[in-house]
């Protein structure tokens, strides 16, 4: 008998169709897993249909986080025949494939054939299928059944007790296969403090932001991959008091949540690309008003419908520049999911201070992307109200002239004055003007806050010492991938600069690349990032490293293209 | 006109001469004023085009957003502050035409706002082009043969979605459309008010005789608690009714919402809980 070892990682794939459950096996793997002390990592990656297709997730377990997507699979589980030709160029002969006769992909030889209907069926029904495959690991894996069941519990905890009791008897006889399973050896070690580590996906990370940042309203229309943020809050609006609503459309979504930030709401909206373009006019609406709106987008391929449940950056562009007139705004892309979670928080404090839109771009990849967290590295504000909102006297105006263009903002029914805000061309009270002299004061006020704005820009994250030849210039959710490449020893004499602010950009980003030979990382066709750094700063790129398929940068993209950098 | 304390003083107010928005402007001030509605209690919402700048021309607080789009920030407003008395006013262009869509689910939605639209049945910002409302055959420099389309029925689309408050005034009868208004005003729900007004500059067909000739009132013991009814009167092809067509009473929105079950206090009062959220964030371990 061959044994095949896995030492500190291994890289789990479960294919299937739409329907079939893929994801439960997913999170009820990577929670178990996670519980009993396991460094675990998880992203899907699936086809726009309810029902059918081939889907597939990804998970990493560890000893030490590794939160990239790897090409490589060392055990794929394929619940159903159909493979994805993008599935299949993963699979090597080293693959092992576990699973039903029918399943294997034909003539491949590294096999393990485990009948789990028959085994689900004994126990109630094909139901349990899914629930026996993840017993299968968590047997093969060293866990305690205590903490599966009680995990068990919890998951189906609205059903009755037999649902329940038979998922619990799923599980323990999926272990039982799985710790007779000679053929795999699995050598990982576990760390007593990652079983109480955080454990959520990049749309948590959002929404768990917004509650921070102190969100209140949020109304969108359903798009994927932004969605999930919408549902996350709709489940909190009664613990944490937002109004969620689902809009008739997102040109009404931007409008009332820009109404709601008027009456002293934290208020954002949730979309991708085509909602988004939706959304332009109400972006120039905020930027007119000077009304704070937080807006995410999930990004995903373009143009039009596109790839509706893939992911690319390919949106950069279009929000720098959406809006017509001039007005300032900050667009931020999270790298990683602690980052998500600070950043998101962040954007609230910033629409509220300078009254202007604040973007956070992230996309499909970053969003349905899960792995454990260290609970310190969430930074939570001492909430309180930090709110700029101020109590109005009777001469109140709203668009007082001042210094750095801010002026107090004040809310409808609070205090003794009148807040008026206009989308034309207004005077210092809010009432519309048609004064040439003071369209283009208060056009420069507006603008002019972009100087306030500018002391805030988060600086670039710097990864490797400054001395080396090579640079790498990327943003927002490539960070985890490229990082992980870069611990390749071959890739000594690069470094990474990484963008989470993406406009304005800090200053200090030109002095990083002089001299430098830059290698640019964008999930796009065309490096709008590397676009932009030569607009700004004049800065020329030879070397991109491009990818707009729909899917995300694996770890082995980034190591084989980076060598080809080296090379050329 | 008597005074009110919504008067603005002498402001350059930019309507033409005779402009039917200028009557409307007075019966929504002593409106306001008869129900006692302060200024600083009132936001004004309009979208764009010359019915839509109203708001600058009386002490409120105003949000004046985008052609078409004063439904969703009056719903969001609303929404965040139940203590505000919210209004959208703007034109026929603006509310049955680019913001036709927000009309339909704002009547579902159901928030607690007045919505006002003053219809004068053509564009007159943008110089006499065709409206959703103009009838058949109208002829402009746009529509050169006449109107094909059928008039849009504003009165009879929202009693079809079960509107919670229809009705149709003429800004011609500044008595009996305040009390309109007022009703509408302290309706609680959503609120439909059709006000017919002439564009002297524009509409030469549809002037104010020729609303006093094309216009009667609903009867004083009119069931507006009947939908068939009501709808059989808003379809009406002969001469077009004015007054309260419809009542349907419903919970508002805004109170359905379970944030205020427990708490009334308006968004901007209140505070985000720490603990909550740091209990929220160990549910993820």
């Amino acid at each position: 008998m061959v044994v095949n070892e896995f030492n500190n990682k291994l890289i789990i794939v479960i294919s299937g169709q739409a329907g079939q459950g893929v994801s439960t096996v997913e999170s009820i793997l990577t929670s178990i897993l996670k519980k009993n002390g396991y460094n675990v990592f998880a992203t899907k990656e699936y086809m726009s249909r309810i029902r059918g297709g081939c889907n597939s997730s990804e998970i990493i377990v560890s000893d030490i986080s590794i939160n990239s997507f790897c090409d490589k699979i060392d055990i794929l589980f394929p619940l159903d025949k159909g493979y994805s030709s993008h599935l299949l160029k993963r699979i090597s002969r080293d693959t092992i494939m576990i699973g039903e006769k029918g399943n294997f992909y034909p003539d491949h030889e590294n096999i393990i054939e485990i009948d789990f209907s028959s085994i689900a069926r004994k126990l109630g029904g094909n139901i349990y299928t899914n629930i026996v495959i993840a017993g299968l690991m968590l047997g093969m894996l060293d866990t305690d059944i205590s903490i599966s069941e009680e995990f068990i519990q919890g998951f189906f905890g609205k059903k009755d007790n037999e649902v329940i009791k038979k998922n619990i008897e799923a599980i323990r006889s999926g272990m039982a296969e799985g710790i007779s399973l000679k053929q795999i050896k699995i050598n990982i070690e576990k760390k007593e403090f990652v079983k109480t580590n955080l454990l959520f996906s990049g749309t948590d990370s959002i929404a768990l932001g917004a509650i921070a940042g102190g969100c209140n309203f949020i109304a969108s229309y359903p798009m994927s991959p932004s969605t999930g943020v919408l549902t996350f809050l709709s489940q909190q609006s009664r613990e944490f008091g937002i109004i969620a609503e689902q809009a008739e459309d997102e040109i009404s979504a931007i409008n009332m949540s820009l109404g709601a930030s008027y009456a002293g709401a934290r208020s954002m909206v949730t979309t991708s690309g085509g909602g988004f373009a939706l959304m332009i006019e109400g972006v120039s609406l905020c930027g007119m008003t000077e009304t704070p709106l937080v807006i995410h987008i999930g990004q995903r391929p373009g143009p039009a419908t596109g790839l509706p449940t893939r992911t690319e950056q390919g949106d950069l562009e279009m929000v720098l520049y959406s809006g017509h007139g001039s007005f300032p705004r900050i667009i931020f892309a999270p790298s990683t999911l602690e980052n998500g979670f600070c950043i998101t928080q962040k954007a609230f404090n910033l629409a509220d201070k300078f009254q202007i839109p604040v973007f956070i771009l992230t996309d499909q990849y970053f969003l349905d992307t899960y792995y454990d967290i260290e609970p310190d590295t969430l930074d939570i504000p001492d909430t309180g109200n930090k709110s700029c909102i101020i109590e109005s006297n009777l001469d109140y105006k709203r668009y007082e002239l001042t210094i750095n263009g801010i002026s107090p903002r004040s809310v409808p029914g609070y205090g003794k004055g009148l807040v008026v805000v206009d989308s034309d061309e207004h005077d210092e009270i809010g009432h519309l003007t048609e004064d040439l002299d003071i369209r283009e004061e208060m056009n420069r006020k507006r603008i002019s806050k972009i100087e306030e704005i500018k002391k805030a820009i988060i600086p670039p994250v710097l990864l490797g010492d400054l001395n080396r030849n090579y640079v790498i210039v990327s943003w927002g959710s490539t960070f985890n991938v490229i990082a992980e490449a870069l611990k390749n020893k071959e890739f000594k004499d690069i470094a990474l600069m990484h963008l989470i602010q993406v406009y304005p950009l800090h200053d200090s980003i030109p002095e990083y690349l002089k001299n430098k030979t830059i290698i640019l990382i964008e999930n796009n066709e065309t490096g709008q990032l590397g676009r932009l750094l030569k607009l700004e700063f004049g800065i020329n790129i030879e070397k991109r490293i491009l990818k707009s398929n729909g899917l995300p940068f694996s770890k082995e993209e980034i190591e084989e293209n980076l060598r080809i950098a080296l090379r050329s | 006109m008597k005074p009110t304390r919504y008067d603005l003083g002498n402001i350059d107010i930019a309507w033409c001469p005779g402009c039917g928005n200028y009557s409307i402007l007075n019966i929504l001030k002593n409106a306001l004023d008869e129900l006692d509605i302060s200024p600083e209690n009132l936001v004004l919402v309009s979208g764009i085009g010359q019915a839509a700048k109203i708001p600058h021309y009386l002490k409120s607080n105003v949000f004046n957003g985008l052609h078409g789009r004063s439904i969703p920030p009056a719903t969001g407003i609303k929404a965040s502050n139940r203590n505000l008395v919210v209004i959208a006013e703007s034109g026929d262009g603006c509310m049955y035409g680019e913001g036709g869509n927000h009309l339909l689910h704002a009547i579902r939605r159901n928030p607690d706002i007045t919505v006002v639209i003053h219809n004068n049945m053509i564009y007159g910002l943008t110089k006499g082009q065709a409206s959703p409302t103009s009838q058949i055959g109208f002829k402009t420099k746009i529509q050169k043969d006449g109107v094909s389309s059928e008039p849009f029925n504003a009165v009879a689309l929202a009693i079809s979605l079960n509107a919670s408050f229809v009705s149709r005034a003429f800004s011609g009868d500044i008595d009996k459309s305040k009390e309109i208004l007022k009703k509408a005003i302290n309706h609680k729900g959503l609120s439909i008010v059709d006000m017919m007004h002439p564009c002297v500059s524009f509409n030469k067909v549809n002037t104010f005789s020729w609303f006093r000739e094309n216009t009667y009132y609903l009867e004083e013991d009119f069931d507006y608690t009947d939908r068939l009814k009501a709808f059989d009167r808003a379809i009406g092809k002969d001469k077009l009714a004015l007054g309260i067509f419809y009542i349907n009473e419903r919970n508002a929105f805004e109170d359905n919402l379970g944030i205020y079950r427990n708490n009334d206090l308006p968004l901007f009062r209140r505070i985000p809980d720490e603990d909550k959220l740091r209990k929220l964030i160990h549910s993820f371990e």
